[in-house]
């Protein structure tokens, strides 16, 4: 099989980076081999898990979802992209993600540039699967690297080594056209150095797209409890501060500048389906503990399906679909999205955007003594294209929504 | 009414934790006073935060009847003292109401500062002493090193004092029949005009004002006009009684008694501590002497945490000074934390009972400014002004004196902490009037300047002694001094709350503390922020807090938004809590900490 070039792309670049936010369908797997120890995401390990029977809920589910977008009144949708996340996707039968991309085309248009994404743990028995998913039309892979360094990926729980790593990535790469992996730094001891060392090592596996995340210790995981008996020893703020600057410089001279706080990518290489988040577009989200944005009349709603992998099962064989939380989203709780996604983009928040979402100009909707403020700090810009946080503004952007809002 | 020579009247003498409580409700066990079951610990601290800190606020009274050896039977009226220094004219209306005191004394402690105070207000009242050595069942006791103390420090013949265990019950008639035999029995008129003294009062929400009374001469019975002579107010006695320790009527109090007048009186006000009641339509020839209201010398802001509890901080304010006559309060505005009310205080430890009722009864949460002492300004147009806060300090160049309170402070302290107690003297511009020692022990006595010790001195003095040092204080009166309003500002804009007058010589080692700690306990925020502090217009401190490098959230996708929400909303509830100073947000934390300065 040969690579893909970036002519096989489906759409040029200016058009997939277009402001329009798209339409995404969020897949959620819930299990994994193992928990890993900095992970709060609603997954869970379970032995002997019926594969048919979770294929049928997910695909009963999505028509459930399917069958209120596609209402006689409602607009008509065209998807944009699918997300298979976790969890570990990696860990679906090739099987279940072809049936449920099947089923996307079928009860709905899909853009001609369709992004079908799918998280995989890049261990050799997951590697084995890539051929098996691609056929079924996966066309984008993130892999869970999260480290180029073996101690690093013991500290972090993870199942894989390096060179393991590597040769998944390698893999990918000749399966699927566009291929994407997580690093995790300000990891405990690790020297601007290291880390620089592990992003040109990185950076030559000639990938178009990096995650590169900042560790933070989430509540509810194996590192908080750690962290509050004072046994792991975090990365100073200069130091975390320091590393991030490092890297959105290095990325940037790579060819693959951040287009989001944590995400870098090649022009026209961004995640289709990421930016619908970002710019508040409409989203499903099918699976246990899966989050939703569904606009229907005017008014979005927010969805949350049950989190707990059993009873969303059971919940969904016997009701069709999980849906355990359905709440409209108000005017103010639209605006505050918009910013808090919205300004984690290097492009910003398009005017269009506020007109879309809150049906007026930002200069009616923000304070303005305050953006001034934030402008003459030089943390964000308003102009005529929009708003948007500057680099500098970006870096402090939990400070910056909290100043504004 | 009871005969005069039945009567004793008393009052216990102990510095906090010396057993005075326990002393008492065994007394009152002894002499039947309460049923076993209805007997709690420590009967007479009514309040939940006396019982707590083991200290009387107010002046409470119990009658007991107790059979003597000699086969009569008495009547012991027991007055509970204050046992602190801010209220110390009310522990010397109460000893006014008694003939004779216990000195109670822990067996193993000795002699306190504060107890020396109360003993010789005592002794100025002409009291009757009964030395008592308490805790002598303790393994640490050492009754006659104690003693020895007592006839040193005190100059009182400690030779028959007695030892006795509160806790065990042992030697607690010993005490009974000492204050029988040794105490005097109080002198008065029965025929002649009422004249009574009134020892305190308070409100109750069923009955309105109860006042507790000494009868010196006459006899007070329901249906009485009463005039109250100080306060010129006069109200009909509807009821009058005894505790005993429980509420009980009674048809009358004659001379020498001691008991309770309910009397449709709707403030306190009208029935002051101090005051002398007589009979309208037969007066008395003259008030008792020493009547003299309480007037505040200590002041502070007041401020509700959440600006939405300004009014019921008002109304709880407003109860709180409904039992307590010597608390003042006034409304307020700061920049810094909104709308509250400027409150005087007979001294700090008024000032600790108020706040900390506050919030604990009435479940406020409170900001309090640094206390502040009364300044007397004279103006260069020879006006002449109280200063109560120091963000009223007039212009520099308009003030041509300003005068500040001196206390006489007694210091009591174990000799190897000597040293350390003279040094923070000396810090805190003192002036050495005496030094003297008992055993290992040092007494020192100092003039200091009142701003200097509302300023966290007993916190030093506490952690330089490591606790062991008692400390004592009455005020001296006025003296000219070179005092400097400092001011804090914070990116150019002045801190009312955290503005202080000092004297000159301090002000440049002040601002630099208050500028540090401020840097310290000011998150850092997206915009650099300057601390300074100043003396008029000249920067004597400066800090600055530097902007935050990185603060951002690394992962935010759709499943996370509700989530980034939630901390946000968490976020705007943390502003309510701060306050805008330009771009910059300061934590009311902050403040606090740094009006709590100096205890790290």
């Amino acid at each position: 099989m040969s690579r893909p070039s970036p002519a096989d792309l489906p759409l040029p670049i200016s058009e997939r980076m277009s402001d329009t936010p798209g339409f995404g369908i969020y897949i959620h797997w819930p299990f994994c081999r193992a928990k890993c120890p900095y992970c709060d995401f609603n997954s869970h390990v379970r032995e002997g898990i019926d594969q048919a029977r979770w294929r049928a809920a997910l695909r009963r589910e999505l028509a459930h979802y399917a069958s209120e977008t596609t209402q006689p009144d409602a607009e008509p949708r065209t998807v944009t992209s699918v997300f298979f996340g976790g969890g570990t996707p990696s860990l679906m039968e090739p099987e279940t993600t072809a049936a449920l991309i099947e089923d996307v085309k079928t009860h709905w248009p899909t853009d001609a540039s369709l992004e079908i994404t799918l998280e995989a743990n890049p261990t050799s028995v997951e590697a084995d699967r890539f051929a098996a998913y691609a056929a079924a039309g996966v066309n984008r892979v993130s892999l869970g690297v999260q480290a180029l360094d073996d101690a690093a990926l013991a500290f972090l729980g993870r199942q894989h080594d390096t060179a393991e790593a590597l040769a998944a990535v390698d893999l990918a790469r000749r399966h699927f056209p566009r291929v994407s992996f997580d690093l995790i730094y300000a990891r405990p001891g690790q020297t601007p150095e290291a880390w620089s060392a592990e992003l040109r090592r990185a950076l030559a596996e000639g990938c178009d797209h990096l995650s590169l995340y900042q560790l933070t210790i989430e509540e509810n995981t194996v590192f908080h409890a750690r962290a509050r008996r004072g046994e792991l020893p975090l990365a100073d703020p200069e130091v975390a501060a320091g590393l991030f600057e490092a890297t959105q410089e290095t990325l940037a001279a790579a060819g693959l500048p951040a287009y989001e706080i944590s995400n870098h990518a090649r022009p026209g290489e961004e995640s289709r389906h990421n930016l619908t988040y970002w710019r508040a577009g409409d989203y499903l989200g099918i699976g246990p503990g899966a989050h939703g944005r569904l606009t229907l009349d005017g008014t979005k709603y927010a969805s949350r399906q049950h989190r707990a992998p059993e009873i969303w099962l059971q919940t969904v064989e016997q009701a069709g679909h999980a849906t355990r939380a359905r709440t409209a989203v108000g005017p103010s709780e639209r605006l505050e999205e918009l910013l808090l996604m919205g300004l984690r983009l290097t492009q910003g928040i398009p005017r269009a955007a506020f007109f879309r979402e809150c049906a007026a100009a930002p200069e009616e909707l923000l304070d303005m003594g305050r953006v001034r403020a934030l402008a003459a700090e030089g943390f964000l810009e308003l102009d005529e294209a929009g708003l948007r946080a500057t680099a500098e503004g970006r870096q402090r952007l939990d400070s910056l929504l909290g100043y504004l809002l | 009414m009871t005969e005069l020579s039945r009567l004793r009247n008393f009052a216990i003498i102990a510095h906090i934790d010396h057993g005075k409580s326990t002393l008492a409700d065994r007394m009152i066990q002894v002499c039947g006073g309460l049923s076993e079951r209805e007997m709690r610990d420590q009967v007479l601290d009514s309040m939940e935060l006396e019982r707590e800190r083991g200290i009387t606020i107010k002046a409470q009274t119990v009658r007991l009847n107790y059979t003597a050896q000699d086969g009569h039977d008495y009547v012991l009226n027991m007055i509970d003292t204050p046992g602190h220094v801010d209220f110390s004219y009310e522990v010397s209306r109460s000893l006014k109401a008694c003939e004779g005191s216990i000195l109670l004394v822990d067996a193993s402690q000795g002699v306190e500062a504060q107890t020396l105070a109360n003993v010789y207000l005592a002794l100025d009242h002409d009291h009757e002493m009964i030395p008592v050595l308490n805790k002598v069942d303790l393994p640490a006791a050492e009754p006659e090193r104690i003693k020895e103390q007592i006839e040193e420090v005190i100059g009182l013949d400690a030779s028959e004092a007695l030892e006795i265990s509160a806790k065990t019950g042992q030697g607690v008639t010993d005490v009974l029949e000492a204050i029988v035999r040794r105490l005097p029995a109080p002198k008065g008129e029965a025929q002649a005009p009422l004249q009574a003294l009134v020892v305190d009062s308070w409100y109750d929400t069923y009955l309105g004002v109860v006042v507790l009374v000494r009868v010196m001469h006459g006899a007070l019975k329901a249906g009485q006009k009463l005039r109250f002579m100080g306060t010129r107010a006069v109200h009909d006695a509807t009821e009058v009684g005894i505790f005993s320790p429980s509420k009980k009527k009674v048809e009358a109090l004659g001379p020498g008694e001691i008991g309770y007048v309910i009397s449709g009186i709707k403030t306190i006000q009208d029935a002051k501590v101090g005051d002398t009641v007589t009979d309208e339509r037969r007066q008395c020839a003259r008030p008792l002497s020493g009547f003299q209201p309480s007037v505040p010398v200590v002041f502070c802001g007041l401020f509700p945490s959440d600006a939405a509890d300004y009014e019921e901080l008002r109304d709880s304010l407003g109860k709180l000074a409904l039992n307590d006559a010597s608390f003042q309060f006034e409304p307020e505005v700061s920049p810094a934390l909104g709308f509250g009310f400027r409150c005087g205080f007979l001294g700090l430890l008024h000032l600790e009972i108020v706040q900390e009722r506050l919030e604990r009864e009435f479940d406020l949460d409170l900001i309090t400014t640094a206390p502040s002492v009364v300044y007397k300004l004279t103006l260069t147009d020879g006006e002449q002004l109280e200063l109560h806060n120091p963000v009223d300090m007039p212009e520099v160049t308009r003030i041509k004196t300003i005068e500040e309170p001196w206390i006489r402070a007694t210091i009591l302290v174990p000799d190897e902490h000597l040293g350390a107690v003279l040094k923070l003297c000396e810090e805190r511009r003192g002036e050495q009037v005496d030094l003297t020692y008992a055993g290992s022990r040092a007494m020192v006595v100092y003039r200091l300047p009142l701003n200097e010790v509302v300023f966290d001195f007993y916190d030093r003095l506490k952690s330089v002694t490591r606790g062991y040092a008692s400390f004592d204080y009455h005020l001296e009166g006025y003296r000219e001094g070179d005092l400097v309003k400092l001011s804090i500002l914070v990116n150019g804009d002045p801190v009312d709350a955290l503005a202080l007058v000092v004297h000159r010589s301090q002000a440049e080692a002040r601002g630099r503390a208050l500028c540090t700690k401020l840097k310290d306990l000011i998150p850092k925020q997206m915009f650099k922020i300057a601390i300074q502090a100043a003396i008029g217009g000249k920067v004597i401190a400066r800090e600055t807090v530097s902007a935050l490098r990185k603060d951002v959230t690394a992962k935010c996708y759709g499943g996370d938004i509700t989530r980034k929400r939630k901390l946000l909303e968490k976020q705007k509830a943390g502003k309510k809590r701060m306050r805008q100073f330009g771009n910059v947000e300061i934590p009311q934390s902050a403040f606090l900490a740094a009006l709590k300065m100096g205890e790290d």
